[in-house]
Formats: C-alpha cells, structure tokens, sequence
C-alpha cells in the first residue's frame, strides 16, 4: 500500500474523531453496568421507617431495633445517668455535638428528644461495628471509677458515653449517628421519619 | 507421531512454545530452595480454582442459604468437606507461599533493573489475589465474614466528600446484605482467572530478561556456550528437564506439609478459619474481637494504629494503602551497586531483617485486641516498616558492598 499523496492531518483527524466517539459510546454504555451495582428499588424500600414501643423499657435497659438493616438502640436513662452526662464533658471529643452526627432536634445536651430516652444508631463510627452495651458504671476494664456508663466497641477500643458522644483517645472521630425519629405517642416512637421535609 | 507435530507446528507454534519457554529456555544453574515458591505459587493458584469451582456447583450465594450451603458441603456432599478444606487452606498457603516468593525477590534484588516490570507485574498480582480473598472471606456467610467485610467496606467510607455513597455502591445497600454477598460472589468467581492473565504477563516478562539468581549476577551477559548449545549461557541449564524436576521434587514437600494441615489442623487452631465464623452472621451482633485472617492482619494493625485526624479515619486508609503501594516503588528505591544479599553490606542486612522482623510483629498485633500497649507497638513498627522503604536510597547507597564475582558460585 502506498502512501503517497496521502493527507495525513485528514487522517489523524479521522482517526480522532472516530476514537473519541468510541470513547464517549464506552463510557455510555459503563453507565448502566455502574448504576445497576446502586442500592435496587427493593433495597430502598427497605429503609421504611419501623416503631418501636418502649413501654416495657426499665430504668437502664436497653432495647434494639432493626432499621435499614442496622442496629438501633433505645436506652432508658436515669436520673444518675443525666447528672453523670454533664461531669464527662472534659474527656469527650465532641461534648456539644458540633458536627452533624443528629437532627438539629437532638443538638442539646441529651443528644435526645427526651432527656430520659435515648435514640442512636449502634453502628461504631469507626469502622462500623456495633458496640457494647456497658451499663455498669466503675468496669474496671473501662478505667475503673471513670466509667459512668456507656458502649464499648470492641474492634478497636472505642468508647461513647450514654449520650452516643465518643471519648478523646479512641479511634472512632465522631459521635454515634442519632437516627431521625418522633413520638407517635408516649410510648412509642417512629424510627427512620421525623415529619420534617425530608 | 512426528508428522502429527509437524501438522501442528504448521498451525500453532507448539514446538516453538516448548523450546523457548522450557526446554531451551537457559536459567541460572545456582537456583536455591527460595527459587520453588514461583512453582507453588502456581500450583496453588490452580488448586484454588479447582477446587472453588467444585464448591460453586453446592454454595448458594444467597443471606438466607449461604452459611447452611457450606455446611451442607461439609457434612452431606461427598469428600465435599475435603474439598472445602482444600480451597481454606489453600488460601492461606497461597499467601504464605507468595511472601516466601516475594521476601526471596527482596533478599536478591529480583525488583532491580531489568526487571521492575516482572516485580510491577507482580505486586498486582499481590492486590489481585487481596482482593480475591476479601470477596471469598464474604461466602460462609458467617459473624467473621459478616463484621470483616463490614470493616473493609467503611474504608471507603472514610474517603472525603464520596466516600459514603461510595460505600453504599460498593455493598449495593445500606448495609451488607443478600445483594452484596451475591455480588461478592462474582467478583469472587472472576478475579482468579484475571489473576492467571497477570501471572502470564508475569512470566512473559520473566523470560524476556531471564531469571535473576541467588548471586545477582545476569548470566546472559557473561560468557557463552554449555553442554547445549554454543550460544547460551555458560552459567545456563535448561529449565526442563533440571529445573521442572527440582520444582516437583519441592511440590512433593510442600504437599506433605499441606496434606498435614489440611487433614489435622485445617483450622490452625482458628489462624486459617476464625472460630466466629462458624456463628451465621447476624447484622445486629458484633462478635467481641473482630481480627482478619491472618495474611491481612498486618496491614490491619496499621489502619488501627494511626489515630483519627481532622474527624476522619481516612489519614488510616491512607496508611494501609500505602504500606503495599509502596512495594511498586521499590525498584527504584534500592540505589546499591549491587542486587544480592550475599554481596550487600551490614546496613542492609539489618534493615531487611529489621523490616521482616516488624512485619511478623505487625502480623501478630493486627490479631490482638487493641490495648494502649499495643498501640503504641503497632505505631512505633509502622514507622519501622515506612523506615526500611523511605531510607532506602540512603542506607542502600552508602553501604559498604563486596566484589560481585563474574559468574556464578556454586
């Protein structure tokens, strides 16, 4: 094959254009292959809000339920509790609950809608495991007298108070998430649904 | 018989293949007991797709199934608990077998020039086979498999900006569920036989320089002529018959010492299959001490060892990355004048040592439940790990080397 009297700047512009919309053909045809690895309509459904009753919850108890899949805890809390709450502020990383680990509804001292009921997602914000319920107060495990109360999670030593709010020195950065919740009554709340405009 | 061949030779160049890659294939005659882990390697790799596509024809990648299927296999499918056995073990041995192959290429220079390529080549291969471990480690369906993938996954979470929707993409939900077991499964199913084309690719560039040798020596530069021919090598054999029968002589012990712990202790006392995954997985329960297998346990010490920064355990995932990112660099850190261990200097020597020795460590940590102590141990060996690599150029250039002889010794 000759190539003489050929023009070779048509060429490589011939050649370009046809890469280029081979190429933008392959990255349209990627997208359905990437959007079909997305979470399917079923998988979405499945993050419906639950209740949960929380009648039968004593002081200290604690109650577990399912929402998309993840733990969520319902702790009752006492009196000690609440007053204890206030003496950890110096070994918290984010006492104030500064970043957006809750609803503006739960930016307070309590992290909750009631001072007595706390509501949390019991996933580490570390690497996701679930902690401990660590209820008794001076664990020695937990640093003796200094413990008042609060998770554990054991991948990798991190520890919350019973507000969710992470203590300075683990490896968890963030509080626990505090799910979007309501009172459909007293007694039970509405997990995963806030009424606010979502 | 010959005229079959030569029809053949006509069509597909058969003869060709076996002449340049075996038996007129010329590699260093000083090949030492480190030089039969490539072989196992591959006889390994073979195992594990033999015997997973036997377990794929009973396990069902299903949350509702999964866990019972591979009882199933244990208990009620013929030799099926032999063969289940065969692919856990095989998984472990395969990573022993390849840190083997890879601390040899570290002791005799095998990173350096020409052949960064084959070490490139091979660090892929490396990330290849993690990759496929941390998809089949998903399959029993159990607590370990459960709460290990979990922690994978919210690794890239901690990527800035996309990291939580990166994470749900990944798992395909909310949480690790059916959908991403399935998907787990076929990632699992495939990324063997990408590992078969990396190891072609590796060997393809293998003997396009040739092998290195326990002396560092490049024998092809050296004189010419042995008993076969006028132009190979002088320090030359052929590679079959010399070199196939040293490497089945090494995959006969090494199959007696797999056959041991395959029939006596397949779980190694928890090391090879970790006692909470013999639980079915449960979402809302995290077992007291997650820890990975122990080929990842190393890597693993490291992401915890390094505290959170700016609210973010990314700078962690970063570490971890790092830590095998740093293997692709290698060949070009090494500045010594010379490639073997034998002809390197004491800095050196320390230093390689000091870096298996933190790697053992590491190995060990990675297994224990974080302590302060431990901690604290696993950042000060993170260092030293970094150290081995980042002062390389330095210590590797001033050391004081010896001779480099012009053939090979016996």
């Amino acid at each position: 094959m000759s190539n003489e009297g050929v023009d070779k700047g048509r060429r490589r512009l011939l050649i370009g254009a046809t890469t280029a919309m081979g190429a933008v053909g392959a990255a349209y045809v990627a997208v359905p292959f990437i959007k079909s690895m997305s979470p399917s309509a079923k998988a979405r459904a499945a993050g419906a809000p639950v209740e949960a009753d929380i009648s039968k919850l004593e002081p200290g108890q604690r109650i577990t339920v399912e929402w998309r899949g993840q733990p969520v805890w319902l702790v009752s809390r006492t009196e000690q509790n609440l007053g204890d709450l206030e003496t950890l502020r110096d070994v918290l990383t984010d006492p104030d609950s500064e970043q957006p680990q809750q609803p503006e509804y739960c930016k307070n001292a309590t992290r909750s809608i009631k001072p007595g009921v706390m509501v949390a997602i019991g996933i580490c914000t570390h690497l996701g495991c679930s902690p401990t319920y660590r209820p008794d107060v001076g664990a020695e495990d937990l640093g003796g007298a200094e413990w008042k109360g609060g998770f554990f999670c054991p991948c990798h030593g991190s520890k919350f108070d019973l507000a969710g709010r992470v203590y300075k020195g683990v490896p968890a950065p963030t509080n626990l998430v505090i799910p979007p919740h309501k009172y459909l009554s007293d007694t039970v709340i509405l997990v995963g649904e806030d009424g606010e405009a979502a | 018989m010959s005229s079959l061949m030569n029809w053949i030779d006509e069509r597909f160049p058969l003869t060709k293949v076996w002449k340049e890659h075996l038996s007129e294939y010329y590699a260093p005659k000083n090949f030492n007991s480190w030089y039969f882990f490539g072989s196992l390697a591959l006889l390994v790799l073979v195992l594990q797709i033999v015997t997973g596509i036997w377990l794929a024809m009973s396990y069902k990648p299903d949350a509702k199934l999964a866990f019972d299927s591979v009882e199933y296999i244990m208990r009620d499918v013929d030799w099926g608990w032999l063969i289940r056995y065969m692919h856990s073990t095989g998984a472990s041995a395969f990573f022993l077998v390849v840190y083997l192959h890879m601390f040899r290429g570290l002791l005799y220079g095998s990173y350096r020039k020409p052949r960064e390529l084959i070490w490139i080549f091979g660090v892929v291969i490396y990330l290849a086979m993690m990759a496929t471990a941390f998809f089949g480690y998903l399959l029993p369906w159990g607590q370990m498999s459960y709460w290990g993938a979990q922690v994978i996954v919210n690794l890239f979470a901690a990527v800035p900006y996309v990291g939580p929707d990166l994470a749900v993409w990944v798992r395909g939900d909310f949480v690790i569920s059916d959908v991403t077991l399935n998907r787990f499964f076929a990632f699992h199913f495939l990324l063997p036989f990408i590992l078969v084309a990396l190891v072609f690719l590796h060997i393809v560039a293998l003997h396009k320089v040739g092998s290195n040798n326990p002396d560092g020596v490049e024998i092809k530069k050296g004189p010419k002529g042995n008993r076969w021919s006028d132009t190979a090598p002088a320090d030359g054999i052929p590679f079959h018959p010399y070199y196939t029968v040293k490497d089945i002589f090494g995959v006969g012990v090494f199959l007696i010492l797999f056959s041991a712990v395959l029939f006596f202790a397949p779980e190694m006392g928890g090391l090879f299959l970790e006692h909470p995954n013999f639980t079915p997985a449960d979402p809302l329960t995290t077992p007291p001490h997650i820890a990975p297998v122990w080929y990842f346990t190393p890597y693993y010490a490291m992401l915890r060892a390094v505290p959170p920064m700016f609210g973010s355990q990314f700078p962690g995932v970063v570490v971890m990355f790092a830590a095998i990112a740093v293997f692709f660099l290698l060949p070009w850190l090494d500045r010594s004048p010379v490639k073997s261990i034998r002809y390197k200097g004491p800095l050196f020597k320390f230093w390689i040592v000091v870096f298996a020795i933190s790697f053992v460590i590491l190995a060990w940590l990675g297994m224990q439940p974080a302590t302060s102590l431990l901690t604290n141990l696993a950042r000060l060996f993170t260092v030293v790990y970094f150290l081995f690599f980042l002062l390389m150029p330095w210590y590797s250039k001033i050391d004081k080397t010896k001779p480099v002889p012009e053939r090979v010794t016996d």
